[in-house]
């Protein structure tokens, strides 16, 4: 067990040297620097522009790209003070990535914890009785439900309890011109988005959570339980969902991924200032030094969840023994 | 299944009970039981119908729609054509510029099916040749397909469409063969791209698990090549799965360009032609005056087609699922 995680530690500073250098040339190929820059910078001189194009290490040609990448890499982690600055006025480009961040961590935190607590209590009482009008119901709406792309559910909620009814401001996180903390304030901003979030992570773990316990309940300890007399209660949550939950805790930790692409959407329908709108901006400008580090932060997480899926799994599934 | 239908008395009389047509028992191909498991599923049944009404409508746009792509609803008696609420010269009213919604919907959903159906077939023959590959061959060219699909599908969707598609319209080379940016060839090809890594999984896992029955060993035995195998044996057996997931990725490819025209980055064909994506995304602006038509029909149809196609691929899911007849 431990050299398995032994293992994958040791592999994932590798992977994630190779992946964020194929983001690299993805990025430099996709948004050509020079033109990027002269586009924001209409009126830059030939010494703005290669001073540019020198700091960011964006050289051309094939060696370029590796030299290139390795003189990013090493002013990347010498930390935020020395990442080239943004093409827009030179800004820094830390704080309005952290900003964004725990904007997003707000948001996806508030909605997640909702959307799965309420989503896997609705799978686990469908499963309890299924084919009851409960099942049913939550089976048919988890249904619809995850058919309804993030854009649409979001326009609709926004233009119906933000426009016409007025009970939700539209977007931001305060409203414009706001100074200092605001906590009720900030829950009535958050009301929309997080719905918008949360109802989407219901249908999906509830119908999750159904499966899995709809499989556990025809295995045989199940079986072994009832027949020990257990009541059926204490068969369903000690020993159905406590097992339902080892796939559910991996989806879990691959999902993360797909929340943060989902929140990009839901983000830039509410104006919401989070890493989504961050990184929608960031690529309509082409910014080089702004994309970068959120790529990084976005390479990172998935592949350290990936990394958690997987050890969670071994861990947490007894019948896994791996050497 | 056989027993249900096998009147009683007839045992009684001890039949030859090899003799089928004695037994008075309809005897079903697998295609026909397969065939009666998807209509007994209600959502695809109806989502059959619903959704072969959409076809003909959308198939034969030129004589359904009821004005051209950008065509303008004229001869109005009471002046201004725009924003019209939904009446009987416009069915679902008219957008800013005073163009009919309804024959723009059925332009867009040409187009969105158009994009979706080409891009999932395109995807499962690239994936079922690689999960195939993979599988049969096993070794380093499996594990590394397969780290590179987890890392792949682990990615938010959005951010690598984005990534990818900036990074593969700025190759010359490649635009001169899939297309400018803005195309909807290129749009299918970068559809493809991400949908054939979900389908090249599952065919590994149904490869995996057939290549070790005995029917495979049996035909190994009597000298089959892999490509016989393969072709013969793996991909008929599989072919159900396949087919569900055809069915979910173009319900997958729909969603995707809807999402990517939202943000203004979805195919922009010229002028003369629309889709869905656009058209969800140019009405959320409009309906900020109370024109709830411009949201209400273009949403609904999306989530229409969607609901249909999710709801085929479940009956689909059913209908190749042949221990649902067995009672285990």
């Amino acid at each position: 067990m431990l050299r398995f995680i032994v293992r994958r530690l040791l592999w994932l500073p590798l992977t994630l040297l190779l992946v964020t250098f194929l983001v690299y040339c993805a990025v430099r190929t996709g948004w050509h620097p020079e033109q990027t820059y002269k586009r924001s910078n209409p009126r830059a001189t030939r010494e703005k522009v290669e001073q540019y194009l020198a700091v960011n290490g964006l050289y051309k040609g094939w060696g370029g790209y590796v030299r290139g990448y390795f003189e990013w890499l090493w002013r990347f982690i010498q930390g935020p003070d020395h990442w080239p600055r943004s093409i827009k006025g030179r800004a820094l480009v830390y704080p309005p990535l952290r900003y964004s961040i725990f904007n997003t961590l707000r948001l996806a935190g508030i909605a997640s914890i909702l959307g799965i607590s309420i989503g896997l209590t609705v799978g686990t009482l469908a499963a309890r009785k299924p084919g009851s009008w409960f099942d049913n119901i939550a089976n048919t709406g988890a249904f619809f439900v995850g058919a309804v792309p993030a854009f649409v559910s979001g326009v609709i909620l926004q233009l119906v309890f933000a426009v016409e009814l007025g009970w939700f401001p539209v977007g931001g996180v305060y409203p414009p011109g706001h100074q200092g903390f605001d906590l009720l304030l900030m829950i009535k901003h958050l009301v929309l988005p997080v719905t918008v979030v949360a109802v989407q992570v219901i249908a999906q773990y509830s119908r999750y959570m159904r499966a899995s316990l709809l499989d556990v309940r025809s295995s045989d300890f199940v079986r072994t339980a009832r027949a020990k007399g257990l009541s059926e209660r204490n068969v369903l949550f000690r020993h159905g969902v406590r097992n339902a939950m080892i796939p559910v805790a991996t989806v879990l930790a691959l999902d993360v991924g797909q929340l943060i692409g989902g929140l990009i959407i839901t983000e830039a329908i509410f104006n919401y200032p989070g890493m989504g709108v961050y990184f929608l901006k960031a690529s309509f400008n082409g910014d080089i030094p702004q994309l970068m580090p959120y790529l990084v932060i976005i390479v990172t997480s998935v592949l350290v969840f990936n990394l958690i899926a997987d050890v969670s799994y071994a861990l947490l599934d007894p019948r896994i023994r791996l050497g | 299944m056989a027993d249900t239908a096998i009147p009683e008395g007839l045992l009684g009389a001890d039949p030859d009970l090899n003799d089928v047509e004695a037994l008075n028992v309809r005897v079903l191909t697998p295609f026909q039981m397969a065939w009666r498991r998807y209509w007994h599923h209600k959502g695809a049944a109806i989502a059959t119908i619903i959704m072969t009404m959409l076809l003909i409508i959308v198939i034969f746009a030129p004589l359904t729609a009821r004005y051209g792509i950008n065509e303008q609803v004229l001869k109005i008696q009471e002046g201004n054509n725009v924003y019209l609420s939904p009446r009987s010269i416009a069915w679902m009213g008219t957008d800013e510029i005073g163009r009919d919604i309804y024959s723009r919907l059925i332009w867009g959903v040409r187009t969105s099916l158009f994009i979706g159906v080409t891009s999932a077939i395109l995807s499962v023959i690239i994936g079922t040749t690689v999960g195939a590959i993979a599988g049969l061959r096993g070794g380093v060219f499996d594990d590394l397909m397969m780290r590179v699909t987890d890392i792949f599908l682990a990615f938010p969707f959005l951010v690598l469409v984005i990534v990818v598609r900036a990074a593969l319209g700025n190759l010359p080379w490649l635009t001169a063969i899939i297309g400018d940016i803005s195309s909807i060839r290129f749009l299918i090809v970068l559809f493809a791209i991400f949908g054939w890594m979900g389908v090249a999984r599952l065919v590994r896992g149904q490869v995996l698990s057939l290549k070790e029955r005995e029917f495979i060993e049996a035909s190994r035995a009597v000298g089959a090549s892999n490509t016989r195998i393969v072709l013969s044996h793996l991909l008929p057996n599989s072919i159900g799965p396949i087919l569900v997931a055809l069915t979910l990725s173009v319900a997958g490819s729909i969603i995707g360009e809807s999402t990517l025209s939202f943000f203004g980055l979805g195919p922009q064909p010229g002028t003369n032609s629309t889709s869905l994506g656009l058209l969800v995304e140019l009405s959320s602006s409009g309906a900020k005056q109370g024109n709830w038509w411009l949201v209400a029909f273009p949403c609904g149809a999306l989530v229409l087609l969607v609901v249909c196609i999710n709801f085929i691929g479940d009956g689909l899911r059913d209908a190749v699922d042949a221990k649902l007849d067995t009672g285990k």
